[in-house]
């Protein structure tokens, strides 16, 4: 007779600790290069530096503590804020194509972003001043919690989601939201014009630690919840009958991953903007190197999300120094060729 | 235990007043024609659709919440399911043995899938096994979820949904030699079948389904009546004995004098 210990899995997949140790390894030497990099002139010898407690210059203090510091803390939150939320979503869905823009948050950020550099103006003095640069990013946030609700209440009758209503839902608010948008942009003048568009594409250009403040704690909820999830959206793929038959309290799941996916994402979209594909791919890329077990993808996807935005800044900050090319032009530019590749090679076609 | 069970979907009734109750050590099959309402009845009781009429399971109603609980005293195979994304045929059998009692014994997952016939096969994504394969798969999912058929709250239970529906006649034989040792071991079987004989060969009893209401309720030689199988399948049927092992078998007789008034009831409800 056989004993066996562990599952007589002829496991082709990488174990789960060789997979985190590459990817904390990865987010560690991406940061490196994130903090050594830039117009400023710190390099690695100043970083050594100051970690051995030596004096910086205290225009480097400021280079080091003040701007990249928090540009860093910013890249890795939003990174991993976006990433783990493309799993979640793709996991409630059931569909590896989901990704935050599905459940309207990327829409509704957009106008509320639209709405505040087009129509702030005519906000009383007061407000405006008060809230000066963050209006664009409050904003947005708002926008995209309220878009994520909304749609959660259209597909929810008596005690039940609808999945499928609210992806469909969401298309028809998001060509809304876009259509409001347009009208938006169409009366807005050069000025107004030029920062929509330099929103849409993305930045983590302009991170301080207060906004770290307001974006930390919502990301770092949804980072803490999405792992408790995990068991449930691995059930979830035999459906959601078979799901709750393997005790998933299948409602609770779906609302609790629908609010973090919102908190998460409008957080992160407030904060730095349109930065696309990052939901997408990095779950793909996982479950090709691993499967699609969420207990090792959900911390997975944290970890490489985290790396690839801080890498995309640091390209968006040097290739064109000293200015900045938007962070979302690049996300998409490796992104989408990415997506296709994985398309094309992989079980998307060839798993249905 | 199903009381007074009723559901309705729209403005026609499915199920009315279906009291039936399984027992612990027992396999129970649920039969009828097409929709006579045995999918209705499990989706009722499995709480996939809402119905009227109380439900319980080990003396404790069933009725939200506690999904938990539940899963570690009843799994269900469905009739066939989809799973999303390239999870491991190992890996959804997990998903079930993690759902009962038996996270810390992963050995149940080896021992489920050698008892289904796929043992070797752990490491081969779900989607790409053939509709046999997926139903024994899934089955050793449910086994691993109930793997002890008697638990320390009491009997565990299988709810088999046409289990050996797109099975050849080995692994049919197979399958329902597993649901017959599970109750022989003390747990309970409730399982949908559309075939006769097996359910005749391996069932203790035999609960007969005709328009939404329970027509007939007991061991196979006593329900399987020739007027019984006409009203209930519109088609009249010569039953007959096998000497050796007693089942009985049905050869069938759907002929032009067949298919009597009954027989057009049913296709027009």
């Amino acid at each position: 007779m056989l004993s066996l210990t562990r599952p007589l899995v002829p496991d082709r997949r990488p174990s789960r600790a060789m997979v985190s140790l590459v990817l904390t390894l990865f987010v560690f030497a991406a940061s490196l290069i994130s903090l050594t990099s830039g117009a400023a002139g710190l390099g690695l010898t100043d970083l050594l530096a100051a970690f051995l407690g030596e004096g910086l210059s205290p225009r480097d203090q400021v280079v080091l503590y003040d701007i990249r510091l928090p540009r860093l803390a910013l890249g890795l939150a939003v990174g991993a804020a976006l990433a783990v939320c493309g799993t979640l979503l793709q996991g409630l869905f059931r569909n590896p194509l989901a990704d935050p823009g599905i459940v309207g948050v990327s829409a509704g950020a957009g106008l509320g972003a639209v709405l505040a550099i087009v129509l702030g103006g005519l906000l009383p003095i007061g407000i405006a001043s008060g809230l000066g640069p963050s209006l664009v990013s409050l904003a947005a946030g708002f926008g995209g919690w309220i878009a994520t609700l909304l749609l959660y209440r259209i597909a929810t009758s008596g005690k039940r989601t609808d999945v499928a209503l609210m992806l469909l839902a969401g298309i028809a608010l998001s060509a809304l939201a876009g259509a409001a948008t347009g009208v938006l942009t169409y009366v807005a003048d050069d000025r107004q014009l030029r920062d929509l568009t330099f929103w849409s594409m993305g930045s983590l250009a302009g991170a301080t630690w207060t906004k770290l403040a307001v974006t930390l704690p919502l990301i770092g909820v949804t980072l803490a919840v999405a792992p408790r999830l995990a068991r449930g959206l691995n059930a979830l793929a035999l459906g959601e009958a078979q799901a709750a038959h393997m005790g998933v309290d299948v409602q609770r799941l779906k609302r609790l991953a629908i609010l973090c996916a919102a908190a998460g994402t409008g957080a992160a979209v407030a904060v730095s903007g349109g930065i696309g594909f990052v939901g997408l791919v990095v779950p793909h890329l996982l479950r090709q190197a691993q499967g699609p077990d969420h207990r090792r993808l959900i911390p997975h996807a944290a970890l490489l999300g985290a790396g690839l935005l801080v890498l995309a800044d640091v390209v968006s900050r040097t290739i064109v120094a000293p200015a900045e090319l938007p962070i979302g032009i690049l996300t998409a530019l490796f992104g989408a060729p990415v997506f296709l590749w994985m398309l094309l090679h992989n079980s998307l076609l060839r798993g249905r | 235990m199903i009381r007074n069970l009723s559901v309705r979907l729209g403005r026609r009734t499915v199920l009315e007043n279906v009291t039936l109750s399984a027992r612990p050590g027992e396999l129970l099959a649920i039969c009828g024609a097409n929709g006579a309402g045995k999918s209705t009845l499990l989706k009722a009781v499995l709480e996939e659709v809402p119905a009227r009429g109380t439900l319980s399971l080990n003396g404790h109603e069933i009725g939200g919440g506690r999904p938990q609980a539940l899963a570690r005293q009843r799994a269900v195979l469905p009739q066939d399911t989809d799973v999303a994304f390239s999870f491991t045929l190992a890996e959804v059998v997990a998903m079930g043995r993690e759902a009962g009692d038996f996270a810390a014994r992963p050995e149940v997952d080896h021992l489920a899938l050698s008892a289904v016939g796929l043992q070797g096969r752990e490491g081969d994504d779900f989607r790409t096994l053939s509709g046999g394969e997926r139903q024994r798969g899934h089955l050793a999912r449910a086994l691993a979820q109930v793997w002890e058929p008697v638990g320390p709250d009491g009997p565990r239970w299988l709810m088999l949904d046409e289990p050996v529906a797109s099975l050849d006649l080995g692994h049919q034989l197979k399958v329902m030699q597993l649901a017959r040792s599970f109750a022989d071991a003390g747990g309970g079987v409730l399982a949908i079948m559309h075939d006769l004989n097996l359910s005749a060969m391996f069932a203790e009893r035999m609960a007969f389904l005709v328009d939404g209401q329970l027509a007939a309720l007991g061991p196979p030689e006593d329900v399987m009546t020739e007027p019984l199988l006409e009203r209930a399948y519109g088609c009249a049927v010569i039953l007959d004995r096998v000497p050796s092992s007693g089942p009985w078998l049905l050869p069938q007789n759907c002929g032009p004098g067949g298919a009597g008034s009954s027989g057009r009831n049913a296709l027009q409800s």
